[in-house]
C-alpha cells in the first residue's frame, strides 16, 4: 500500500464546514421558535423574554448562511482533509473509551471509572506492563480521593466499592 | 497618590505567610498547567475553583491568579523546547524560539522569554495599579445603556481584532448567547428553551464549557496530531542568563511597544493571543533584518521578546475590565470573575470602595506572584520540561479524569460531565474550522447581564435605540464598538479598492 491510500480522507474540511453551519443554523431556528413561544414583543413591563434571544437566533442564522455559502464556494477546502483515516482512528481510540468512562461514572463512581480509563489507555495505547498500569491508575485515583474527599471535603461520585468500604 | 497608599496596604495583605505559600503553590501549579497539553490557564483555574470555596476570597484569588501567571510562563517552555505551544498565546513564540533552541541556544531563548514575560506583566500591573481606580470611578456613573455599550464593545472587539473569519466569530458568539439564554430569563423568570428537560432549568454553566472547550478538545487534538514529544535540552546555565540579560536592554523599544500592544489588547479585549501575534508582526516590520525573523539560520531573540512581552501584558491587563466593570477581557479572566461571584463578591466599580483589601491585595499579589514565578521558572525549567517526557498514554487519561472531576465539582452534577464531553467535541471541531472559542465562552458568561442591561436600557427609553447615543460617554463606547465591528469589512473593502486601482 502506498502512504496515500493508507491515509484516505474520512471527511473533508468542506463537508465539516457545511455540517457545522447546518447544525448552528438549526440551533438558531430553535432559538427563534422558542422566542416566539415565550413572546418577543413588548409587554407592559418592557420587552418580553423572547425579545433578546430572537435577535440572537436571527443573527446566528444569518451568519450561518454566509458561512455556508463561503464553504460551498471554497473549492480548495473540499480537498483539504478534516480528518485522515489514521487520524480518525486515533481520535476514536480516545473518544470511545472517554465516552464509556463518562457514562459509567453514574454506577461505578468516578474513582473506579478513572482506574479503568487510565488502565485502558496505558495497556492499549501505551503498551505498559500490568504492574506499571496498576500502580499508576491506582495511585492517581487514590491521590484524587485523598485530595477531594479527605483534604478539601468535596464529595465526588462514589460507587459500590466505596460504599462497601464505608464512604458515602 | 491614593493608589500608592492602597497598594502598600495591599502588600500588607499579600505578604502574610499563608498568602505567600498559596502564591508559590499557585505559580508551580500554573507552570505545570501551562506545560501540560489539555490543561491551560482557563480550564486549570476552572477545575481548581471548587477547592477554594471555603477559603477567604483574597487568599483564593491570590492563588488562582498566580496559577494564571504560572500558566503564562509555562506556555513558553514547551514552545521553545518542543515547538508545541502549551497555550495559544505562545504560538508566536515558537517562530523564533524553537529555531533558537535547535541551534543550541535554548537557554538564551528561555531566559529572554521569561524576562520579557516578566517585563510585560510588570508594565501591565503598573497600568492596572494606576488606571483601574480611574476606570472604576468612571464606571460608578454607568447605567444600563453604558453597561450594554461596554459589553457591545467587548464583543465587537472580537470581530474586529480576531484573525478568524468575522462571520465565524459572530456565529460562535451568538451560540454563546443562545446557550446563556437557556433556563430562567434573568428579568422575568420565564423558562426559555428548556423543552421540559429538568437538567436545562439552571442553564449552561460556562465553567463546564471552559473545561470541555479548552481541556477535552486539546487532548483530542494533541492525540490526533500523534505527537511524540522530542525536545531540546532545557538546562540554563547562570552565565547564559547573565549574558542574555546583558543583551536584552538592546530591545527596550520592542519591549515597550509590545507592552503597549499587550495592555491595549488586554483591556479592549482582544486577548493575549492576538496581542502576541500583533507584537511579533510589529517587531518584524520595525526590525532592520525582517527576513531573519522565524528563519532557521538566524532566528532573532527579538522574535521571542515581542510576543512574550505582549502576551503577558495582555493577560495581566485583562483583569482591569474584569475588576472595574465586571466585564472580563479573556476566558481566564472570566473564570476568575466566576470565582468572585461564587465567593460572594460583586465585581464592578463598587469593589474598589467596598472591598479595598481584596482589590489591592490582588494587585499587590500580581507584583509578587510574577517575581515568584520568574524565579521559580528560571530555576526549575528542566524539571518542568521533563513532564513532557511522560508518555501521552498516561497524561491523556489522567487529564481526562481530572477534567471530569472538575466538571462534576462545579455543581456536584453528573449531567455536567456529559456536557463537558459534548463541549469538548464542539471545541475540537470549532478549533479545526477556525471558529474562535474565546467569544463563545465570554458570551456564555456575559449573556444574561448583556441581555438584562439591554432590556433595562430599552425599557427606560421606551424602545428607542438612540439611548445608546444619548450622551457623550455611551455614544463614544457605542461608536467605538461599531467601528471595531465593521473594521474587517472596511479594511477588506479598502484593500480591494487599492488593488483595483
Amino acid at each position: 500500500m502506498t502512504p496515500e491510500s493508507q491515509d484516505k480522507t474520512v471527511a473533508s474540511n468542506r463537508s465539516l464546514e457545511i455540517i457545522t453551519a447546518a447544525i448552528l443554523f438549526t440551533l438558531g431556528l430553535v432559538m427563534i421558535v422558542d422566542s416566539r413561544r415565550v413572546g418577543m414583543a413588548w409587554a407592559d413591563d418592557g420587552p418580553q423574554s423572547g425579545y433578546f434571544p430572537f435577535y440572537v437566533g436571527l443573527i446566528l442564522c444569518t451568519a450561518c448562511v454566509i458561512n455556508l455559502v463561503a464553504a460551498l464556494r471554497d473549492k480548495a477546502a473540499s480537498e483539504q482533509a478534516f480528518l485522515t483515516h489514521s487520524q480518525f482512528k486515533m481520535v476514536m481510540a480516545l473518544l470511545v473509551p472517554t465516552t464509556v468512562f463518562v457514562i459509567i461514572i453514574k454506577w461505578t463512581g468516578i474513582y473506579l471509572a478513572s482506574i479503568l480509563l487510565i488502565s485502558w489507555f496505558m495497556r492499549r495505547l501505551g503498551g505498559f506492563s500490568y504492574l506499571k498500569t496498576l500502580v499508576v491508575s491506582l495511585g492517581v485515583s487514590l491521590s484524587l480521593f485523598v485530595m477531594f474527599e479527605i483534604w478539601f471535603k468535596v464529595p465526588l461520585p462514589k460507587g459500590p466499592i466505596e460504599a462497601a468500604l464505608g464512604f458515602v | 497618590m491614593d493608589e500608592l497608599n492602597s497598594l502598600i496596604a495591599g502588600f500588607g495583605v499579600a505578604l502574610s505567610p499563608f498568602n505567600l505559600m498559596l502564591m508559590l503553590v499557585g505559580v508551580v501549579l500554573g507552570i505545570l498547567i501551562g506545560v501540560l497539553p489539555g490543561l491551560g490557564g482557563a480550564n486549570g483555574i476552572a477545575i481548581l475553583l471548587p477547592l477554594t470555596f471555603s477559603m477567604p476570597p483574597t487568599s483564593a484569588i491570590i492563588m488562582l491568579s498566580c496559577i494564571y501567571w504560572g500558566a503564562l510562563f509555562g506556555g513558553a517552555i514547551t514552545s521553545i523546547l518542543f515547538n508545541i505551544p502549551g497555550e495559544p498565546w505562545s504560538v508566536a513564540t515558537t517562530f523564533d524560539g524553537y529555531p533558537l533552541a535547535q541551534r543550541g541556544e535554548a537557554g538564551k531563548a528561555l531566559t529572554a522569554a521569561f524576562t520579557s514575560s516578566f517585563v510585560g506583566a510588570f508594565v501591565a500591573t503598573l497600568v492596572l495599579t494606576f488606571l483601574s481606580p480611574i476606570v472604576a470611578g468612571f464606571a460608578l456613573r454607568f447605567g444600563p445603556p453604558e453597561f450594554f455599550a461596554v459589553c457591545l464593545l467587548t464583543f465587537c472587539a472580537f470581530v474586529g481584532m480576531s484573525r478568524d473569519p468575522p462571520f465565524k466569530t459572530i456565529a460562535a458568539m451568538m451560540l454563546g448567547f443562545g446557550l446563556a439564554a437557556v433556563g430562567q430569563d434573568p428579568v422575568s423568570g420565564t423558562l426559555r428553551m428548556t423543552y421540559g428537560q429538568v437538567e436545562l432549568l439552571k442553564g449552561f454553566d460556562f465553567l463546564i464549557a471552559v473545561i470541555g472547550l479548552f481541556g477535552i478538545s486539546e487532548i483530542i487534538q494533541t492525540l490526533e496530531e500523534g505527537l511524540s514529544f522530542r525536545g531540546a535540552n532545557a538546562k540554563i546555565r547562570f552565565k547564559t542568563v547573565i549574558d542574555t540579560w546583558r543583551e536584552l536592554p538592546r530591545y527596550w523599544l520592542t519591549s515597550l511597544r509590545s507592552s503597549a500592544v499587550g495592555c491595549f489588547m488586554g483591556i479592549v479585549p482582544g486577548g493575549a493571543t492576538p496581542a502576541s501575534f500583533m507584537a511579533y508582526g510589529v517587531a518584524q516590520r520595525m526590525s532592520k533584518q525582517p527576513n531573519d525573523f522565524g528563519s532557521s539560520q538566524r532566528p532573532q531573540v527579538e522574535g521571542v521578546v515581542a510576543p512574550e512581552t505582549a502576551a503577558h501584558a495582555a493577560g495581566t491587563s485583562a483583569l482591569l475590565p474584569m475588576l472595574t466593570l465586571g466585564v472580563p477581557g479573556s476566558p481566564t479572566a472570566a473564570v476568575l470573575l466566576g470565582g468572585l461571584l461564587i465567593w460572594g463578591l460583586q465585581p464592578g466599580p463598587m469593589l474598589f470602595t467596598e472591598q479595598k483589601d481584596f482589590v489591592w491585595g490582588l494587585i499587590a499579589s500580581i507584583y509578587l506572584g510574577n517575581i515568584v514565578g520568574f524565579i521559580v521558572v528560571l530555576a526549575f525549567v528542566p524539571y518542568f520540561a521533563a513532564i513532557l517526557r511522560i508518555p501521552f498514554s498516561i497524561i491523556a487519561p489522567v487529564i481526562l479524569a481530572i477534567c471530569a472531576v472538575g466538571a462534576f465539582t462545579v455543581h456536584t452534577s453528573i449531567f455536567d460531565i456529559y456536557m463537558m464531553l459534548i463541549f469538548g467535541i464542539i471545541g475540537y471541531v470549532f478549533k479545526k474550522l477556525d471558529y474562535p472559542l474565546a467569544p463563545l465562552v465570554l458570551a456564555i458568561v456575559l449573556g444574561d447581564r448583556t441581555e438584562e442591561s439591554f432590556r433595562q436600557a430599552m425599557l427606560s427609553s421606551g424602545g428607542e435605540v438612540s439611548v445608546f447615543f444619548s450622551n457623550g460617554l455611551v455614544g463614544t463606547l457605542t461608536g467605538l464598538a461599531l467601528a471595531l465591528f465593521f473594521w474587517p469589512f472596511i479594511s477588506r473593502l479598502m484593500s480591494r479598492l487599492k488593488s483595483s486601482g
